[in-house]
């Protein structure tokens, strides 16, 4: 009899979240609810100023208050060669400022006390004078004539210019230009964002003189990382430092980098000898940690009056802050901008980039998103609407004709890439049937003849997922695969240990099925641990939707393994040739006589009380795995709107998803990645962003400022699937964790642009806040460009 | 995330309060729902030495009608009382029609009508409602009581006229001389945004014509702004088109917006016309089904 | 030094105002010595160590640190932890009893209420609010009640679907236990439909 495969929590069980029973129970271990003995606590002191010298620090005062045990600035780290750090960009970073500041919120210096109230006063004591220097806030300031230079610390730098490339055929390109009918063109500006988790960065470090270990407690998605750049950093012995990542309140992105306050709690636990927390508090979050976005995009499309895009022309100027501190594979300086139109047939394609320094903070993290494929991806679907509206086409059908063809895959991308399946067509027939496009067009126009202005958004995109291979991704030449270890114990339970890091997406739950399913093993007989770099096998982490096209491989592969060795066990069981063992979930049988087998459970004791003669006891592996290519999930998401003309405020009428994610290894929480995916896109279009006024300093350093939808403006989801398996994963899974907050924010807008039709406005970048809705429907104009810098006294 | 330290007092009657503000004179701050005052220690922008702590005096959770019809609201009194009260909205339609929009529900749990008003944040939804209303704060000092108009309590943005030995220890709105009707409308993002424009309008028919009219702006100036003219421009009418319309541009006039993120000078006087457009064709509906 | 003390330095007395608070948590008698300063919050985590009430903002928004005071919810980082004295807290620990979940806590883990978990505890003494005063809320409603409490995970949709589940048990449980006395089943029924025509 086989094993029911959903009984056992097998794939495609939506079994319910093994960490749930400690989170509802308020149970979690989050970093701040660590607590070690003598630990002290430190906080951070900030510059008010985006641009400045450092004329002098005085933290006699802070050293006088009563519980205050250390202060660090930067002198300090500079004389133990700490005060800068590399990122993960090839740039470096101050960890405390020394020379300047050049952002609003750099940490200038750090006070370690008994509480953390008492770390407040003491930096509240610090006295600092600066001497103001004009502040750059965007990328026009940045490279204008005689701009002032951020990075004068860097030899070499003579301007605020980070990089300039390119990639594509440009001769190509302008010939398909030469041949095109219309040339249909559209500039646009993607805010700065930031990732945001609920709980914020921290950290514990805790060094033990008498063993000379390093243990730090870090709210990291990446802890291995994280490991080797302590080791380069403070140059400590790799085998001394455990980086221990808790269970993390969100990640999203935000926590990847590096940030100086690890560093320094770091350096003050060594000198102190005691433990020293930190843990950031949410102005610290969002006015210095790894932001997202913050990129203009223009380009040009050429188009054949039947609908043929001919092709593609983009330009990007990014906006990184301070320090070039991109989280990115190291080949693509604007990441994986270039994945781009990857979902339609586009002959040529060519892409040039620039990158400057500002003075607003570093980060340029891949915020719920593959290294800028959510900006790619967001101006493919805006570019895609302008082109049909200039053709006078059908939003749905323009798209129908470009789509790459079922048949056509393996497909090489203008840019490249290769995308290895997809039922593009299928998935937007099946978004424009959930939402009742025909009739919707219906009643749209039908509003319209009573002032009403109803609009919908339609966004097909596929988007490379997973990296990497290792071939072309590393982060710092570490190359980007994933591992998995599993040992079976003898009762037949299971313990296994992944390189990745859950944050939310329930890693607990899914890996023990994807054993479950290759070995029959029942998931609930599998503890699943992650984060512990002790413990754990060496893994790059969690984001870019990475966890399950790579470390959910090497789940199956190392479960692969340890069949292999069961089937060994089980033909010695069986007094049979391992040619003659059949395998059927959870159970190897004698071939041609099913009743004769043995049990996987049955091997696991085997393997430690009766091994064949000559076979190394144990039933125990690790399997490191780097994926051939990239997983391509697709996906087809439709909004429809209405927009008040009085007031420009737009309201969501229904969402539709249709995600193709291929085989799902627990629809529950595929389901739950999608909701949480479109309810930041929905943020993004709507409410959240990150501005500066021109004296740079951050509007957005707070909740009430930097906004988040509640229960009551976040719309509902109507979700669907197609399912295409991923032809090169084991199990034929491919990424899901941010398809909808990459490709949601276009649905969003384009449903309002949409609604607002007749205005003749192509673009209003985002969030789409009411004033500006209203401003081009009254002005009839596009309104782009970053949100008002200027604040009018 | 962390305030100064303080000196905390809980009195236990208005009178030993009083007398403990007295002592340090304007060193304090008085905490009743602390929903403002707490976040700013919080962020270290305000560090007052000594904190009264006033929820132990009893009595002042109240909101009431008298006889005469006067509206008195306890300086204890949460936003969530006025929210779920089964009354308020026959009584005061306008205080009804802002309590569920002021900040979000947990924080209606413990803020309070009388402390947001004294916290004057330009803003605060409160003020434009009570300004509205003609209302005023009663306010206890070491010489007795004295009564307040909003409309006067409010000197600047965070700034009353308050003696620092005061106690505001009730919200006065006065009986109406006929029929209650009036709304607050919010622009807002999500909720527990401030107010991107607020607008409050309070009016009293009496034989099918406005008797009394009151319109209250926030976030659109340095201070709650009181749109008297605005208010004047019903006094009279029946609440026909043309005088809610005149009244709408005068309101808006009367804003002082300031362009940022929320949205230009421009539109938020645009907003504060629609708003006056919108409750007053509110009220216009809703007379005519009484009718 | 510290905010929190578990025994008052005698020299400390003079320049730090410390005071002594007592109040029930959980259903529990406790007492600690404070500086007013400390947040009701941090006395819970820190003082107590139930650090299942978690802060997420400096600013009043996100609701992590929602607990029941005197069962109204409250954001426990905006009350000092001397406001608590003499008054009864409920923190998420305080949910489930040794042997069985509240519940809320089921509807959470059933429906997928929860991805990173951060929220959750706030959440649920938001739903348990709610519940208490409308134990039939409707969609709209539930979205209105936890629109103080803020998630960046779920997309609220499934918290929606949770709070409801907790809704259907808690009032078939109330069914089951009328069961056993007719009169109290009318009576809250009865109860549930004022309760739903107000909202």
């Amino acid at each position: 009899m086989a094993l029911d495969e959903i009984k056992i929590g097998g794939l495609g069980a939506s079994r319910r979240r093994v960490e749930d029973n400690r989170f509802i129970r308020g149970k979690g271990n989050y970093i701040d609810d660590i607590a070690l003995p003598g630990m002290l606590h430190m906080e951070i002191l900030r510059s008010p100023l985006a641009h400045a010298r450092i004329r002098s620090i005085d933290v006699s005062a802070a050293w006088a208050v009563p519980g205050v045990r250390m202060v660090l600035t930067g002198d300090m780290l500079a004389a133990r060669n700490l005060a800068w750090m590399p990122t993960l960009s090839y740039d470096t970073q101050a960890v405390l400022a020394t020379d300047k500041v050049r952002f609003q919120g750099q940490e200038v210096a750090c006070v370690v006390a008994d509480d953390p109230y008492i770390a407040k006063d003491g930096c509240e004591a610090i006295v600092v004078d600066y001497e103001p220097l004009p502040p750059i806030v965007n990328p026009t300031q940045a490279t204008a004539p005689g701009a002032p230079l951020i990075r004068d610390d860097k030899t070499g730098q003579d301007s605020n210019v980070v990089f300039d490339w390119e990639v594509g055929d440009r001769d190509g390109t302008d010939r398909a230009f030469a041949q095109a009918d219309v040339v249909s063109t559209i500039e646009m500006h993607y805010p700065r964002s930031h990732p945001s988790p609920i709980e914020t960065c921290g950290s514990i470090a805790d060094f033990n003189r008498a063993t000379s270990k390093l243990t730090v407690y870090m709210t990291t998605q990446a802890p291995h990382i994280i490991r080797a750049a302590v080791a380069l950093v403070a140059e400590l012995p790799e085998h001394m430092i455990r980086i221990v990542s808790p269970d993390l309140g969100g990640g999203f992105g935000n926590k990847v980098p590096v940030y100086p306050g690890y560093v320094v709690s770091i350096l003050a636990s060594i000198l102190l000898e005691c433990p020293v927390k930190w843990i950031e508090d949410k102005s610290g979050n969002l006015i210095s940690t790894g932001f997202g976005r913050d990129i203009y995009l223009k380009g040009e499309m050429a188009l054949r009056n039947d609908g043929r895009i001919l092709g593609v022309r983009m330009h990007t100027d990014s906006d990184h802050g301070a320090f070039f501190s991109d989280a990115q594979p190291s080949k693509f300086k604007i990441g994986l901008m270039h994945s781009a139109f990857s979902c339609y047939d586009i002959p040529a394609a060519h892409l040039t980039a620039q990158g400057v320094y500002t003075n607003k903070a570093p980060g340029g993290v891949a915020y719920r998103c593959s290294f800028r494929v959510t900006e790619a991806m967001y101006f493919q679907e805006r570019m895609v609407q302008a082109a049909a509206s200039d053709l006078g086409m059908d939003q749905a059908e323009f798209r129908r004709i470009n789509l790459v063809r079922d048949d056509d895959f393996p497909h090489r991308t203008p840019w490249g890439f290769l995308t290895d399946s997809g039922q593009y067509g299928k998935c937007l027939d099946l978004g424009l049937e959930a939402i009742g496009y025909e009739d919707f067009l219906r009643q749209k126009e039908e509003a319209r003849q009573r002032g009403r202005l109803l609009g919908i958004g339609i966004s097909t995109m596929t988007e490379p997922l997973g990296a990497g291979n290792s071939r072309e991704y590393d982060i710092l030449g570490i190359k980007m695969f994933d591992s998995a270890e599993l040992k079976v114990h003898m009762t037949g339970k299971a313990l296994l240990r992944t390189g990745a890091k859950t944050q939310g997406q329930g890693h607990e739950t899914t890996w023990a099925q994807i054993v479950a399913h290759e070995l029959g093993i029942p998931a609930e007989d599998v503890l699943v641990e992650e984060g512990d770099t002790d413990t754990a096998p060496f893994g790059m982490g969690t984001y870019a939707s990475r966890s399950t096209p790579v470390a959910g491989a090497a789940v199956a592969m190392v479960s692969r393994k340890i069949r292999a060795k069961a089937r060994k066990i089980a033909a010695h069981l069986l007094e049979v040739s391992e040619e003659d063992v059949e395998w059927e979930l959870g159970r190897f049988s004698v071939r041609g006589a099913p009743d004769r087998g043995v049990t996987i459970q049955e091997c696991a004791i085997a393997a430690y009380s009766n091994m064949p003669d000559g076979m190394e006891p144990g039933l125990e592996n690790n399997a490191y795995y780097d994926p051939p290519n990239l997983t391509w999930p697709f996906a087809c998401y439709i909004a429809t709107v209405e927009v008040d003309p009085e007031t420009g405020v737009w309201d969501v009428l229904r969402v539709v998803a249709v995600d193709d994610c291929g085989v799902r290894i627990n629809p529950m929480i595929v389901e739950g990645q999608i909701m949480g995916g479109l309810t930041e896109a929905y943020a993004m279009a709507n409410m959240q962003f990150i501005t500066f006024d021109e004296d740079g300093n951050c509007i957005g350093s707070n909740y009430m400022d930097y906004l988040l939808p509640t229960a009551w403006e976040t719309p509902g989801f109507e979700l669907h699937e197609v399912v295409t398996p991923c032809p090169h994963h084991p199990i034929g899974a491919k990424g899901i964790g941010e398809c909808a907050t990459v490709g949601g924010p276009a649905a969003f807008v384009n449903a309002v642009i949409d609604a607002i039709g007749d205005s003749g406005v192509r673009n209003i970048d985002m969030p789409l806040l009411p004033d500006r809705v209203h401003e081009a429907i009254t002005q009839g104009h596009d309104v782009s460009g970053a949100p008002p810098v200027r604040s009018e006294p | 995330m962390y305030p100064s330290r303080f000196r905390y007092e809980a009195p236990s009657t208005v009178a030993e309060a009083v007398a403990m503000l007295a002592a340090v004179d304007g060193e304090a701050k008085i905490l009743a729902g602390g929903q403002s005052l707490i976040p700013m220690m919080k962020l270290r922008f305000a560090a007052p030495a000594m904190i009264v702590d006033i929820n132990g005096i009893g009595g002042l959770d109240y909101h009431r009608a008298d006889p005469d019809g006067t509206y008195r609201i306890g300086a204890l009194c949460r936003h969530a009382d006025l929210e779920k009260s089964a009354t308020l909205a026959d009584a005061q339609p306008t205080i009804a029609a802002a309590a569920p929009v002021v900040a979000d529900p947990l924080v209606r749990t413990r803020g309070t009508l009388v402390g947001s008003v004294c916290h004057a944040d330009p803003q605060g939804d409160w003020a434009s409602v009570m300004v509205s209303l003609e209302g005023a704060i009663v306010a206890q000092g070491p010489n007795g009581h004295r009564s307040i108009q909003v409309a006067d309590l409010i000197d600047g943005p965070f700034q009353t006229v308050l003696a620092p030995d005061e106690i505001a220890v009730e919200a006065v709105v006065p009986a109406a001389r006929g029929v209650r009707a009036g709304g607050y409308l919010k622009l807002e993002r999500r909720v527990g945004d401030f107010a991107t424009v607020g607008v409050a309008v309070s009016v009293e028919m009496s034989g099918g014509s406005v008797a009394r009219a009151g319109i209250g702006l926030t976030g659109v100036g340095p201070a709650t702004i009181n749109a008297s003219d605005a208010a004047a421009a019903l006094v009279g009418t029946v609440l026909d088109a043309d005088a809610v319309d005149a009244a709408a541009q005068l309101a808006a006039e009367a804003a002082q917006p300031r362009s940022d993120h929320r949205g230009s000078a421009d539109y938020k006087r645009h907003v504060v016309a629609t708003f006056v457009r919108r409750i007053g064709a509110q009220i216009q509906r809703s007379e005519q089904e009484a009718a | 030094m510290s905010t929190l003390y578990e025994e008052v330095p005698p020299s400390f007395a003079e320049d730090v105002p410390v005071r002594r608070v007592e109040l029930t948590v959980n259903g529990e008698r406790r007492a600690a010595d404070v500086e007013p300063r400390l947040l009701l919050a941090h006395l819970l985590r820190n003082g107590f160590r139930l650090t299942g009430t978690h802060t997420g903002c400096d600013t009043t928004n996100c609701g992590a640190c929602t607990v029941l005071y005197d069962g109204v919810p409250v954001k426990s980082c905006t009350m000092f932890a001397v406001q608590a004295d003499g008054h009864e807290v409920l923190t998420v620990e305080g949910l489930a009893t040794a042997s069985e979940l509240h519940p809320i806590q089921e509807g959470f883990k059933d429906e997928h209420g929860l991805q990173c978990g951060f929220c959750t505890p706030g959440m649920m003494l938001a739903a348990k609010a709610l519940l208490e005063e409308n134990p039939n809320p409707s969609e709209d409603e539930i979205r209105w009640a936890l629109s103080g409490n803020l998630c960046r995970c779920t997309g609220y949709q499934n918290i929606v679907k949770a709070v409801m589940w907790a809704a259907d048990k808690l009032g078939a449980n109330a069914e089951s236990d009328g069961a056993d006395d007719a009169g109290d089943a009318s009576s809250a029924e009865g109860a549930a439909s004022n309760a739903g025509g107000e909202g």
